[in-house]
């Protein structure tokens, strides 16, 4: 039953177990699919759609598809990295990303992306500029959420990590937000050394640890030198670097 | 033939402009390759003849910035946006975000000029002389207001990426970036 | 406040499971659903604020603020639109001083609008409290207004009531059942528990070969072979199995649900009783749409009354052992709780997103069990199949898509209704009978469908050639194709979960840029980044919604390049036609009390 299988990506045969997704049996076959909502250590959610491949012809994420013996899987085809670009694009031309007096700058995974993606072209979407809370009521934690790309690491972590269930989407379609449990963060039990406000759950600078940050010099930052790809990623002391 | 260049910066800090200058001595290389028409670094206000290349840094926040800017766009075959507040507003843009209320610009200018407990203005008025430009009800990224054929992002770029830049488009080459010379900030 | 929640919460054995009916009857009694409100709520069900303001704020008609006594929603569909309902919804905010989406100082009126009521061919159409009003003109909106602020209920406003079984007590209700052709299938008359009475001397393994004999595909608009969906859950160990009927009937211009539920109410969950009884399910659910609750007590009557006839509840139809139950979820004004595995979501009491797939509702659905869920029309050809016989059916329609099938037409034609034809009938034959001789467009599968164009008019309604779950729209020359166009996509931005970035932000994107080429202010190449865009979103997106929704803009691009071809200018200059320098000049003006120097000619004689 548990026998383990084989498929493709881009042409590389690739062992997988059952019960496998795409995403898990490339990680350990040391194939990188590049993700924002997906992270070590949490369920996957499948919302940011950036590890889009397509398995035998039809585009899924590869975060929560598992993987099927024989499947041929497309990761890295102009195609798909055009729709990967799309996507970050999205990102953020939602959201208020201003990077350069952005703490998480040269450490945040959106604009890994975009550096990993190469893009540079004039974009052709709107700005929306949205008029977006930041709350700063907590004595050691900030929440931008003019940066928040909804990925859903801090829902997760604080769902099923620390039991707290401090933070939760409210609203809905362009309105979606996160929000947190009480009026203001200051209200709820989220601490400092929660797994949520881990400087590896956040992807972008949207939670900030107040008195903490700018951990690197630039040109030493985390992305500075070497795009964003397997282990480089969440998990591994981001920020310290 | 010398390629001709122009260069303006609208709402920016000259900051890109600076950065232009970091490519060092290689600004003698590029002097033998082209000629600069309008542009701060040569103090020529007005454009002699059509240009190649227009580099713009920053964004349009008032009516001059958009004149102007109509003005590359005119006068110059190919349009470049450089830098983040060129690209995407940059931090002057933060007006627009943060001022959704019923009278914006006049929240922007009382805060800015008048209420904030950082302003020293003994005249306690707003500027408002003729000869200043009117303020836009936002700022505007140049592809608001005009077609921009490229964009160089980074506050401000490095000199090696607005050289590598300049180096591929007066060679007719298509632009390619090494990883580091690609950044937001 | 607090003995109400909570004893609200207790009827409910404080089962965060059942959220939604909790937040029901809460916004009903306080009428909001305040923090403080959601506070009491999480502590009784043991979860936290934010988990019940998450699901408050996901459905239109929760409200985290209280609402008025009695909500007003004007239905602001296209058919609904072209039919006057902006000017209806006029009338309103004059009658009652009140603009849209606020309520009345006093707290009498909330005025809203809502994207779709279920009533296009009776429109405009508004829904006040649970009560349904439809053909709205000025006049019936004034005298409406009027006795509401008399005092009289809702439910009072209702005069005439419409034919068949829409003048029954417990639904006295406005609307027509508009049924223009009846079939051979679903609208003929048709003999009680006859279907099932076959059923129950079968073998769950016959009925599944008499289902896939049949032919007979889902209704909801997948077309998705059911016969395949039930053996794949009755294939699926496990301890239970569950039974859920799609009355969520959101897709604008799709009302033949309504009908179904008002008219073969029997004939639907005898369907959904063979479907236990094939699959092996106890219980079942009916998730009804928040806009047709006023067929509720009604639907709950039915229920009833087969318990009673034993053909419900426990021993079905005398066979041991054999027990199957439904509840009805009311749904709360969501769209994309009518996609199979968002409506489980929200059946559980959450937010109403679609759950990752794999794995499939008939593998894990509701509460982790296998679950089939089939849209209304579905169960009545199912239990109709049990009487008689698939062979029958696939007598019907044509070889890829079986049977009958309820088209619900609305728009410009003289006979707007429900008819019921073979699959594969032609758009053409259809407008015939419709009567719609000036017809210049026809969206086939409501605005997640296709809009075709005249030539087009020979095509076949099928899964072959045109799929649609029923929603028929006409347009004729008078209407401007971009501004449905529009409309669509406004309607898909409104309805989005938000769950995944491409639906979510893509379609707020396609939707400025076809207002920008409406205001003629684009050129050629947007065409180019309109259809990108939609590929991205449809490839990308999680869902059926981001799937289709860049459709409307595809669809007409193929079908209608003329509409585009003339509002695109080349501008040449380089300038973005959109920048309006004059607009942008404005604010300042006012505030520095002069004109610009650049941009106003005479500027000196100011
Ligand atoms: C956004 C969206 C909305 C849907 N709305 C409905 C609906 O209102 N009614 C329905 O029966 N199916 C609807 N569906 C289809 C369902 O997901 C599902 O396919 C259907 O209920 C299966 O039943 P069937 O096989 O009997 O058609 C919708 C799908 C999507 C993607
Ligand atoms: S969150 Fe990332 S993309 Fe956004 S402003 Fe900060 S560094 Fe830039
Ligand atoms: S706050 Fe950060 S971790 Fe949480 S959803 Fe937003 S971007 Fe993701
Ligand atoms: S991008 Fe940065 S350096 Fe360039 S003008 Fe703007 S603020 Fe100055
Ligand atoms: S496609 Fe749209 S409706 Fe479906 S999951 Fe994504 S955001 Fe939600
Ligand atoms: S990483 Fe798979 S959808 Fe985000």
């Amino acid at each position: 039953m548990n026998k383990p299988f084989k498929f493709e990506i881009d042409g590389i045969e690739i062992e997988a177990q059952r019960g496998q997704s795409i995403m898990q049996a490339a990680d350990e076959a040391g194939v990188y699919i590049p993700r924002l909502c997906d992270t070590e250590g949490l369920e996957p959610q499948g919302s940011c759609r950036v590890c889009v491949v397509k398995q035998n012809g039809r585009a899924v994420s590869a975060c929560t598809q598992p993987a099927i013996e024989g499947a041929k899987v497309e990761n890295e085809t102009e195609e798909i990295l055009g729709y990967r670009r799309d996507l970050v694009r999205m990102l953020y031309h939602e959201g208020n990303h201003l990077c350069p007096i952005c703490e998480a700058s040269g450490r945040c995974e959106l604009q890994a992306m975009g550096y990993r993606l190469g893009i540079t072209q004039a974009t052709k979407y709107p700005y929306l500029q949205p008029a977006r809370p930041v709350d700063a009521s907590h004595p050691d934690i900030v929440l931008d959420t003019n940066r928040c790309i909804l990925c859903g690491r801090c829902i997760r972590a604080s769902r099923d990590i620390d039991k707290k269930h401090v933070f939760e989407y409210v609203g809905r379609g362009i309105n979606k937000r996160v929000g947190v449990n009480g009026n203001k963060l200051a209200e709820t039990d989220v601490k400092l050394n929660d797994r949520a406000i881990d400087l590896a759950t956040c992807p972008v600078g949207c939670i900030i640890q107040k008195g903490r940050g700018f951990f690197a010099p630039i040109g030493e930052r985390q992305f500075d030198k070497k795009p964003i790809t397997l282990g480089v990623g969440p998990g591994k002391n981001r920020g310290k670097s | 033939m010398k390629k001709r260049i122009a260069t303006v910066s609208l709402a920016g800090c000259f900051g890109c402009h600076m950065s232009l200058l970091d490519i060092d001595e290689r600004l003698l290389e590029l002097l033998q390759q082209v000629e600069f028409d309008r542009s701060p670094l040569n103090d020529l206000k007005r454009f002699t003849r059509r240009c190649d290349i227009g580099l713009v840094e920053g964004g349009c926040c008032n009516e001059e910035n958009v004149h102007t800017l109509q003005e590359f766009r005119r006068n110059c075959d190919v349009l470049i946006a450089v830098g983040q507040c060129a690209v995407m507003g940059g931090l002057p843009v933060m007006r627009n975000a943060i001022m959704h209320s019923d009278d914006p610009l006049r929240e922007c200018l009382e805060t800015a000029y008048l209420d904030s407990d950082k302003v020293y203005n003994p005249s306690n008025q707003i500027p408002n002389d003729a000869a200043l430009p009117l303020l836009l009800d936002k700022v505007y990224t140049l592809a608001d207001v005009v077609k921009v054929d490229y964009q160089i992002p980074g506050c401000p770029p490095s000199g090696d990426t607005l050289w590598n830049t300049l180096e591929a488009l007066l060679a007719g080459k298509p632009v390619e970036l090494a990883y580091e010379q690609l950044r937001y900030d | 406040m607090e003995s109400r929640i909570v004893s609200i919460c207790r009827r409910y054995a404080d089962d965060r499971t059942r959220l939604m009916d909790i937040l029901l009857e809460v916004q009903r009694e306080l009428r909001g659903i305040e923090p403080a409100a959601m506070e009491l709520i999480a502590r009784q069900l043991g979860i936290t604020r934010v988990e019940v303001e998450g699901v408050v704020s996901f459905y239109a008609f929760f409200s985290r603020r209280t609402k008025g006594e009695i909500i007003i929603r004007v239905c602001d569909d296209i058919i609904d639109r072209h039919a006057g309902g902006r000017e209806i919804a006029k009338v309103f905010v004059e009658e009652l001083g009140l603009a849209i989406g606020t309520t009345s100082a006093d707290g009498r009126f909330s005025l809203e609008i809502t994207p779709f009521l279920g009533m296009s061919d009776q429109a405009p159409s508004a829904m006040v409290n649970e009560t349904i009003l439809t053909r709205l003109t000025v006049q019936k909106v004034r005298l409406v207004c009027a006795r509401l602020r008399e005092g009289t209920e809702p439910r009072d406003l209702v005069v005439h009531t419409g034919d068949g079984n829409n003048s029954h007590p417990l639904i006295r209700a406005e609307v027509n059942n508009n049924i223009r052709l009846a079939g051979e299938v679903l609208l003929c008359p048709v003999p009680a528990n006859a279907g099932l009475r076959s059923a129950l001397q079968r073998r769950p393994q016959e009925l599944l070969a008499e289902l896939e004999e049949s032919g007979l595909t889902g209704r909801g608009g997948a077309g998705f072979p059911t016969g395949k969906k039930w053996r794949a859950a009755a294939d699926t160990a496990a301890t239970r199995r569950f039974i859920i009927c799609n009355a969520d009937e959101g897709e604008p211009g799709t009302f033949k649900d309504r009908v179904l539920l008002t008219e073969r109410a029997d004939l639907m969950i005898e369907g959904m009783t063979i479907a236990a009884y094939t699959v092996g399910s106890d219980a079942g659910i009916i998730y009804l749409r928040g806009e047709y609750s006023y067929l509720r007590p009604y639907l709950e009557s039915v229920l009833q009354a087969r318990r009673e006839h034993g053909v419900l509840g426990k021993n079905i139809g005398g066979k041991q052992g054999f027990d199957f139950d439904i509840r009805i979820q009311l749904g709360a004004g969501a769209y994309i709780c009518g996609e199979e595995s968002a409506l489980i979501s929200s059946c559980e009491g959450l937010r109403g997103e679609p759950k990752n797939r794999p794995p499939f509702p008939v593998e894990s659905g509701y509460l982790g069990f296998p679950t089939v869920v089939d849209n209304v029309e579905t169960y009545c050809c199912a239990a109709r199949i049990m009487e008689q016989g698939g062979a029958w059916f696939g007598s019907f329609g044509t070889d890829r898509s079986s049977g009958t099938k309820l088209f619900s037409v609305s728009g410009d034609c003289a006979r707007p209704g429900v008819y019921e034809l073979p699959f594969g009938i032609t758009v053409r034959d259809l407008l015939d009978r419709v009567d719609a001789p000036d017809a210049a467009a026809v969206q086939v599968g409501g605005p997640s469908g296709e809009m075709i164009n005249m030539s087009q008019f020979e095509r076949r309604l099928c899964l072959e050639d045109l799929p649609t779950g029923g929603s028929v729209m006409v347009f004729s020359q008078r209407r401007n194709i971009l501004e449905i166009v529009d409309h669509f996509l406004e309607f898909f931005v409104e309805e989005s979960c938000g769950y995944c970035t491409p639906c979510r932000v893509g379609n707020v994107f396609l939707k400025k840029r076809i207002e920008k080429v409406r205001k003629g202010l684009c050129e050629l190449e947007d065409l180019a980044y309109l259809k990108e865009l939609g590929k991205t979103i449809a490839v990308t997106s999680r869902c059926g919604l981001g799937h289709t929704s860049p459709n409307p803009v595809l669809s007409t691009i193929r079908n209608f390049p003329l509409v585009y071809a003339v509002l695109l200018k080349e501008h040449g200059d380089g300038v973005q036609a959109s920048f309006d320098i004059q607009a942008a000049l404005e604010e300042s003006r006012r505030l520095a009390k002069r004109r610009s120097m650049i941009y106003d000619p005479n500027y000196d004689e100011a």
